[in-house]
């Protein structure tokens, strides 16, 4: 790198300086000093030395994000070149990453070290990715932001557990009943609301998640209110239920030693069908007229309207799908965790598969892989820290809007193509 | 009769909290168009502000009420503004005029961000304060019910106006207010006759920050506790009441906050407080299908 | 031969702005009807009352089907594209950008398509009777790449197209619906004088061999003269004047709605040289 102009490096230190000093001010009180409750009402321990380190961290990361940028115009404009092949080799790694990574889903349970707990990871990674698949639908696809998606997952869970424990029906049948249901109240939720804009359309469906979880929390009678619904029936492989007994069930039938580990496996595939289930469903869309409309919706609903596309009911189509295969996620995390309560359909989760949608790249499928994977896998390691976990989630969300605003892999392929003479 | 009195008090009092917070959104929406997901949580971390401030001065020796309430005030408006203008620097700015969804998504992004740093930084547990302001008038008296009127109350309620006014003021009097009203028309427009669009839009910020700010430390004055969530209820609440009165509409910020505050305050009162929430959301649901221009709001002509 | 279009007193008020005040025209089937007029005189929106985007405040929009008369100012925009088959085009142009040219033309045929493939359920199974009309819909949009000159991008983004092309795309997206009525919105905007030779070609195909009415707002008089059968003039809201080309040329109320009041202000060269064209031939 070539030496920078005095000029140049005066303007920079002043601009980080600046910065710096900015941070100052909005660290001091809310970092600085912390109130800690303690047993004689709040109290103020100053903090300064995490405040300086603050203010330093971001003076010297945009003292360099500046030398980044205030390079020779010459190199930058090289790596503009280097860059194409670059991403070009990225997609060609896709292309072999996808084949692999389902090869991998499916032998991973005879892995050696597919431990319960590593078995359990991947069942909730899963479990998201259908979610992300999902909501694809509706944000990535058809352009709808859905700040309301946990509701879907909730009614598909609740509509699971009540519909298992009143009537005593098998899974098979509640399964895909509970998402009849979630689609139906998409349905019934979107058909009111599915003509306002879309900034009207993110918080009234964040205040249908609400209103569904603050019904859930005080409807005693029907869910139990806070304290949920307990002893769900766990699923059973055609009839054959996961229990020490040897006769009628998995174990006795297949003469197997009973494993603890048989129900987890079991569960794996369970979600492993239902996620591929949806991807399946929603690439074949695509490429359907229903599909296009969606996407087409997405990039200019005007222009849709004055095409003769009925916009109403092609968004309520998304909306329903959707919630759809919410709803079967959802009946499935009640089969799976045998107890639900409210606690777990909070706005946060929604969320939390939003992130997931956007920053793998909004309507890119491998993208919601990729960012469960990152996202929910490898922050299940750190657990404990929720907090600090959100927190990346946030700053990782509005990272992307602004430097890449259709997400990290939203390099769209065409649903068709057509032979063309003497073009690439 | 004295039960409602009481409730309508009440009411007026949350209505104009609501009413400041729902100011931001509007101001917002009005200028550039989206709905700012953050402004809740800005006015989260002005009443953490607030609290600071309260608890150093009371640490100080400072007991004269007035010189407090003014100081504290003061101070949580400047760096409340300070947050209000750095998120629109960081997660808006950059973003005009790209994909129809990305400001929403950073805005969303935002807000979990400032909740999750708040919750860091200053603990999650809820952080009670002790009455500053207490006593008042007794209004009447049945015997078995007795209506009072805060000193508290009537404060919250005459800055509120007095805000109000002053703040109307600015907007239709002066030259950063006519500015403002030109952007929100055409901001192309509003650039090529020479005014500095992004420095108006900042300034909405910030003023829709510090406006927070009252809000913020009315709020924890009134209530006694925060923490570090109170501000997506309180948003939503404020947001319902910007639509309700007609979003871009000043005035319909106002009355919207009113009513929401009412509305909430009688639905607990005379229903069930478990559905107050419920009560909210529901209205913006109905508002937003049937009148989607609110009370006092201008009709949007679709731009072809 | 009866009028495919009937616009009879179309009023539209915003607020206390009077956009279009009491216009009555009509258009006819095979012919290319141009709506001229300066800056804000309310072509755009005539168009979009006719398209449904808005709701006249008075007025009678009737437009002749096949077997029934369809009245435009009841119905919903997406109704007036899918029943009455007017397609339009926009003033800045809206296109699916993230699409590809393809795409662009298969969305424009979403209703036919969506029958066929049985409301998506024939689709999701893979049926072959939905084969064969996806096959059918995309040789109608090759078709029309062919005649837009756009065969070569029919791969690309939408957004990647330079600005004739996408004009052209438009136009051939509106085409794809098959329309009875075409709507275009300053389709020579921005093109060089080469490409709207091309345009004015492509409009006269549009009219000869497929026989429908094609309505025109267009500033470029070097279209608009060639190639229209038929002009009506606005100016603030009223129509000041119609006719032939040549009527429309030499009425005084275009010219001064044009040039101002003013005689002794400098004429464009171009209009200069058309009036004494016409007066050396006149």
């Amino acid at each position: 790198m070539s030496v920078l102009k005095p000029k140049n490096l005066n303007a920079i230190l002043k601009d980080s300086f600046i910065i710096g000093l900015i941070t100052l001010v909005l660290a001091v009180p809310i970092v600085g000093l912390p109130t800690i409750n303690a047993t004689e009402g709040l109290k103020i321990e100053p903090r300064w030395s995490v405040v300086i380190l603050m203010v330093l961290g971001v003076f010297l990361g945009r003292l360099l994000l500046n030398l980044w940028w205030h390079r020779e115009p010459t190199l930058s404009s090289s790596i503009i070149i280097q860059n194409i092949p670059l991403l070009q080799s990225l997609q060609q790694l896709l292309k072999f990453i996808l084949p692999i990574g389902l090869i991998f889903a499916l032998i991973l349970p005879t892995m050696p070290f597919a431990s319960r707990y590593v078995m359990d990871v991947a069942i909730l990674v899963i479990t998201y990715i259908m979610l992300g698949w999902g909501l694809n639908i509706v944000v990535g696809l058809a352009g709808l932001l859905d700040l309301g998606y946990v509701a879907f997952y909730a009614i598909g869970a609740y509509s699971y557990a009540l519909l298992a424990n009143y009537f005593d029906w098998s899974f098979w049948i509640c399964l895909p009943m509970a998402g009849v249901f979630a689609g139906i109240s998409g349905i019934l939720l979107g058909f009111p609301v599915l003509r306002l804009r879309g900034d009207y359309l993110a918080i009234v469906t964040l205040g249908f998640g609400e209103i569904i979880r603050v019904i859930l929390l005080n409807w005693y009678e029907f869910t139990g209110g806070p304290d949920g619904i307990s002893g769900i029936p766990r699923p059973s492989f055609f009839g054959l239920e996961f229990k020490r007994n040897s006769e009628g069930t998995f174990s006795g039938f297949f003469g197997l030693d009973y494993s603890s580990m048989h129900r987890i496996i079991f569960l794996y595939y369970l979600i492993l069908a239902l996620a591929l289930l949806t991807n399946f469903v929603t690439l074949r869309l695509r490429k359907l007229p229903v599909g296009r409309a969606w996407e087409a919706l997405r990039e200019d609903e005007i222009a849709c309207r004055s095409l003769g596309i009925n916009p109403t009911n092609t968004k309520l189509t998304a909306f329903a799908i959707g919630a759809t295969f919410g709803g079967l996620a959802g009946s499935f995390f009640a089969t799976r965790q045998g107890f639900i309560s409210p606690e777990s359909f909070t706005f946060i989760e929604s969320a939390v598969i939003l992130a997931i949608v956007v920053l793998g790249g909004m309507g890119s499928q491998i993208g919601v892989v990729l960012a469960s994977v990152v996202l929910i896998g490898g922050t299940e390691l750190f657990r404990e820290l929720e907090e600090y976990r959100m927190l990346a989630f946030g700053a990782l969300m509005v990272g992307i809007m602004v430097w890449k605003p259709r997400g990290l892999l939203a390099n769209r392929e065409p649903t068709i193509r057509i032979k063309v003479e003497g073009s690439s | 009769m004295e039960y409602f009195i009481q409730q309508l008090i009440n009411g007026v009092t949350l209505g104009s909290i609501y009413g400041l917070i729902a100011i931001g959104y509007t101001m917002v929406y009005g200028i550039i168009g989206m709905i700012n997901f953050a402004h809740g949580d800005i006015f989260m971390i002005s009443a953490f502000i607030a609290l600071i401030g309260l608890l150093i001065l009371f640490g100080a020796g400072i007991s004269w009420l007035p010189f407090l309430l003014l100081a504290v005030l003061i101070l949580s408006m400047f760096l409340t503004a300070a947050w209000g203008w750095v998120v629109e620097r960081i997660a808006y700015r950059p973003l005009r005029g790209s994909f129809r969804l990305a400001p929403l998504i950073s805005a969303i992004g935002m807000s979990l961000f400032l909740q999750n740093f708040v919750q860091i930084a200053q603990g999650a547990r809820i952080k009670p304060l002790p009455p500053v302001v207490s006593g008042g008038f007794i209004l009447m008296d049945s015997g078995d019910f007795t209506v009072n009127l805060s000193y508290l109350q009537i404060v919250i309620v005459v800055l509120t106006l007095v805000l109000m006014t002053g703040f109307s003021l600015l907007i239709s009097k002066t030259a950063l207010g006519r500015q403002q009203r030109a952007c929100e028309q055409d901001r192309t427009m509003a650039a090529l006759v020479g005014i500095n669009v992004d420095r108006t839009i900042s300034l909405t910020f910030v003023i829709g920050a510090a406006l927070a700010s009252v809000a913020g430390l009315m709020f924890l004055l009134y209530y006694g506790v925060i923490d570090f969530f109170i501000g997506f209820l309180a948003g939503i609440k404020a947001f319902t009441a910007a639509v309700l009165g007609g979003i871009g509409s000043l005035p319909g910020a106002m009355l919207g906050g009113l009513l929401i505050g009412l509305i909430e305050t009688f639905w607990s009162a005379y229903f069930t407080i478990e559905y107050k929430d419920v009560a909210a959301f529901s209205i913006l649901v109905l508002v937003l299908i049937f009148r989607p221009t609110g009370l006092l709001g201008q009709p949007e002509i679709e731009k072809v | 031969m009866s009028d495919l279009l009937a616009v009879n007193h179309l009023t539209m008020r915003f607020g206390g702005l009077t956009a279009i005040d009491d216009v009555s025209f009509a258009a006819k089937n095979k012919e290319i009807t141009a709506i001229i007029g300066p800056n804000g005189a309310g072509k755009t929106t005539v168009f979009n009352c006719l398209t449904g985007f808005y709701k006249p405040t008075v007025g009678e929009l009737l437009l002749q089907g096949d077997s029934l008369t369809y009245r435009l100012e009841r119905l919903e925009d997406f109704v007036v594209a899918q029943k009455a088959r007017v397609a339009r085009t926009f003033q800045n142009i809206r296109l699916f950008p993230a699409m590809s040219v393809l795409e662009n033309l298969l969305v424009a045929q979403h209703n036919k398509l969506m029958l066929a493939s049985g409301w998506t359920i024939k689709g999701l199974f893979g049926l072959s009777s939905y084969k064969k009309e996806e096959a059918q819909a995309i040789e109608l949009a090759k078709y029309w790449l062919d005649k837009t000159n756009l065969m070569k991008r029919a791969n690309d983004n939408a957004s990647d197209l330079p600005y004739g092309d996408q004009r052209r795309l438009e136009i051939a997206r509106g085409m794809c619906t098959d329309p009875r009525m075409l709507c275009l919105d300053e389709p020579a905007a921005g093109m060089n004088p080469k490409e709207s030779a091309e345009l004015n070609s492509l409009l006269q195909f549009i009219r000869d061999e497929h026989k429908i009415g094609v309505l025109l707002i267009e500033h470029d008089m070097s279209v608009v003269m060639e190639i229209s059968d038929h002009i009506i003039v606005l100016d603030y809201g009223r129509k000041i004047a119609e006719g032939s080309p040549k009527q429309v040329r030499n009425d005084s109320a275009v010219i001064r709605a044009y040039l101002g009041e003013d005689e002794d202000e400098e004429l464009p060269p171009e209009v200069t040289a058309d009036l004494q064209n016409d007066k050396a031939h006149g």
